[in-house]
């Protein structure tokens, strides 16, 4: 470590991850440090993914309540904060209920495809800076690319359960995500035409002199919203939920998965929000680079106080915020007006979008 | 086992079957709809009912009249003083006994409050149906209020059995206009939430209107009653057209109209919501003095012969129809229920639509399965 105040690292991981790096390549063949290193971020994933989401559930139990007029979880723990942690207790002991006639392979391989995906993707977010797993040069393109596997993952549960209602919820959920998956890769497209760069690093660090959604004024905003309306389709929730429509499917794909395979697939959906709440917030809002204006130096150094990683928190439950909201106050779509919605409105108004980013990039008409 | 999967493929001429209940959260409680789909369209819906059937007609035989009162309560629990009153007036007309007229005026009153208790109801649980949970809890934050009271007059909440044979079980308690003026106060100034919440959304309004369409032929033909009858033009509030109780001395709209979709049948609840509110206001500040209730004979014998009284419950119209003997116990008692024959119009307005209609269908017909089964 270098003689920096220790509080430093806050700002910056890169000098504490290389360290760490440097330690371990030192006293082992570069084979066996790669191999713990991916061990180890792996084991902090894992911690990530369940601190996440169960303070997730816990939030959007929260959310819902204050908008209900009632006040949530409130008996375990101070304002119920462990709430979640005694539902996963008693998820865990239980029983996993074996369906008759069910293909059981794909039935238990089903929840784990959608976790897996989760993991990937959560790989390629930069939290902060210096805390970055993978940062590929085609950073968003992967993102786009296994973000529309966890698909693969609804559809099998619904498949493999040989129930009719997770049948009709995994084929609705299949049409949805293939139809949204378009809207969202081009309302990210729109913006990688602003950055010049796939890689996010490097969005981020182009957005030093001032978030994107600033910079690119009128064309990212309306990507922004393009990409909060599919994003939440994505991740199957209110009030694009028609796979679990409880009230019509009764659970939707996952009416036959009990204990922990059923919390698997409730937390995905929770780490599904929070992967698109993060793309939202580091393509558009700057991901961990704190708030910027063009040359006031002052106001960015006072910013500047403010760790990165706090920024990226922050940004990301502001527009998780802005999902439940959306979620708890609008009843359901039909599919056929879901798929109008995309097909007649956000792709149109997306392509037309696209040509006006490239047309304000060309001219130079963006701050 | 692979097998097995793969031979619940669809074929295309065979119906894709599923079964919408009896456990299922959109039916209200245990009614069972078979429903044959092709993909996502409704093709036929066939209700099967008596899941909760408890005999209640035949039960009626085998009891005093007094003593029906409490089973009526069971019916339609949303209406449970409307159907009280209903056996009441039945009972009250064989033995022609004149009631006082502090009774009609606080029976009208009761019946008014359940009314809009139970739209409330159907309010809170539509906007569940259509996947809007947030309209629940407001449905049911306002309900609490209408049920404090019955809880204070009737020491009951839901199951009230308020009105006898003759007049009412009690008199009203001390506070019951005060507070019954405080809550129409307070609901009049909060009405608006329900529209901001649910009428006026876009998606509920895609929702809705133009779904599941009723003309006025087959409404009349299959005879739907109440909000949803009235939804596409058929007239048939009891309350304008046979008053019973304090309603001749009313006024107050029938609320009518032709469209007769889904959206209609929502908004002709909300409607009734403030006219039940402008009856209420009308009688509550000038309720008769006078006992609540006339000295009746230990035993009620009805004199033989057939008797008829048709009361507007929330849900349309409930007849009560006794063939009496001279005995104690009605020779037969047969209840034309609101909801069974509501019912019977659901697969004639919910084919060709998605099965995302067909919840919002049955959830606007406003079903209460106790009713359906007696």
């Amino acid at each position: 470590m270098t003689s920096e105040p220790w509080w430093k690292i806050f700002y910056d991981f890169t000098p504490f991850t290389k360290s760490i790096d440097e330690g371990l390549r030192s006293s082992m063949s570069p084979f066996w440090a790669v191999t713990t290193e991916m061990v180890i971020v792996g084991i902090l994933f894992l911690l990530f993914y369940a601190v996440v989401g169960l303070f997730l559930v816990y939030w959007e139990r929260k959310v819902c309540a204050f908008i209900q007029n009632r006040l949530g979880p409130n008996r375990i723990g101070p304002y119920g904060i462990f709430q979640t942690v005694a539902d996963l207790i008693k998820l865990l002991f239980k029983e996993l209920i074996p369906i008759k006639n069910a293909d059981s392979f794909l039935f238990n391989l089903a929840p784990y495809i959608v976790i897996i995906v989760n993991f990937m993707v959560l790989g390629a977010i930069p939290f902060g800076k210096g805390l970055h797993a993978i940062d590929f040069n085609i950073g968003i393109f992967y993102v786009i690319a296994v973000s529309s596997m966890s698909v693969i993952g609804v559809l099998l549960a619904g498949w493999s359960s040989n129930s009719k209602y997770s049948l009709i919820g995994a084929m609705r959920s299949g049409a949805m995500i293939v139809s949204y998956e378009l809207s969202l890769g081009l309302a990210l497209i729109t913006m990688v035409i602003l950055a010049g760069s796939m890689q996010l690093s490097v969005i981020v660090e182009a957005q030093r002199t001032g978030w994107f959604i600033f910079k690119g004024h009128i064309p990212a905003f309306i990507a922004f919203i393009i990409y909060i309306i599919s994003g939440t389709a994505e991740t199957n929730r209110g009030p694009f939920d028609l796979a679990e429509a409880e009230s019509e499917l009764t659970a939707g794909y996952h009416t036959e998965y009990s204990g922990m395979k059923f919390a698997f697939f409730y937390l995905a959906e929770f780490i599904n929000m929070f992967i698109v709440a993060s793309i939202a917030s580091t393509i558009f809002l700057g991901g961990w680079m704190p708030l910027h204006i063009g040359s006031w130096e002052g106001f960015n150094k006072i910013m500047d106080i403010i760790p990165p990683f706090i920024w990226y928190l922050g940004k990301t439950f502001f527009i998780i915020y802005l999902i439940m909201l959306l979620k708890w106050t609008f009843p359901r779509l039909r599919i056929d007006q879901l798929l109008t919605l995309e097909w007649k409105y956000l792709l149109p108004i997306n392509l037309v979008n696209v040509l006006i980013m490239a047309f304000l990039v060309l001219m130079g008409w963006h701050f | 086992m692979e097998e097995q999967v793969l031979n619940t493929a669809i074929n295309e001429d065979e119906p894709y079957l599923i079964n919408m209940g009896p456990q299922h959260p959109s039916t209200h409680g245990v009614l069972r709809l078979v429903v044959s789909l092709k993909g996502e369209t409704v093709k036929n819906v066939v209700p099967h009912i008596g899941y909760i059937h408890r005999g209640i007609e035949k039960m009626c035989e085998s009891l005093t009249y007094p003593q029906i009162i409490h089973l009526t309560d069971r019916m339609d629990y949303l209406s449970a003083h409307i159907n009280n009153e209903a056996v009441c007036l039945n009972v009250e007309k064989a033995l022609e006994i004149e009631i006082p007229e502090r009774v009609k005026v606080i029976r009208t009153i009761m019946a008014e409050l359940t009314r809009i208790q139970s739209h409330q109801l159907f309010w809170a649980s539509y906007g569940m149906d259509l996947g809007g949970q947030t309209c629940y809890f407001y449905g049911l934050r306002d309900r609490e209020k209408v049920l404090d009271i019955f809880e204070e007059t009737t020491g009951g909440r839901m199951i009230v059995s308020y009105s006898c044979p003759g007049g009412l079980m009690y008199d009203i308690h001390p506070n019951f206009q005060k507070r019954v003026n405080d809550f129409i106060k307070y609901f009049r100034s909060i009405l608006w939430e329900y529209d901001a919440i649910l009428t006026g959304n876009v998606i509920f309004r895609e929702r809705t209107i133009g779904i599941g369409k009723l003309s006025l032929e087959d409404a009349v033909s299959y005879g739907v009653t109440g909000p949803s009858g009235r939804a596409s033009g058929f007239s048939c509030d009891i309350r304008k057209h046979d008053p019973y109780s304090a309603y001749d001395r009313v006024k107050f709209n029938e609320v009518l109209f032709t469209e007769g979709d889904t959206y209609h049948r929502y908004l002709a609840r909300i409607e009734e919501m403030k006219e039940s509110m402008n009856i209420i206001e009308q009688l509550i500040d000038n309720i008769p003095e006078g006992p609540y209730t006339v000295k009746m004979k230990p035993v009620l014998k009805l004199p033989e012969g057939e008797y008829f009284q048709k009361v507007e419950t929330a849900r349309g119209e409930l007849d009560v129809f006794i063939v009496s003997d001279g005995n104690k116990y009605p020779f037969r008692m047969k209840f034309r229920s609101p909801n069974f024959v509501n019912l019977g119009v659901l697969n004639h307005i919910s084919k060709e639509f998605k099965i995302a209609d067909l919840v919002a269908i049955a959830g606007s017909l406003d079903f209460v399965i106790p009713d359906i089964d007696r």
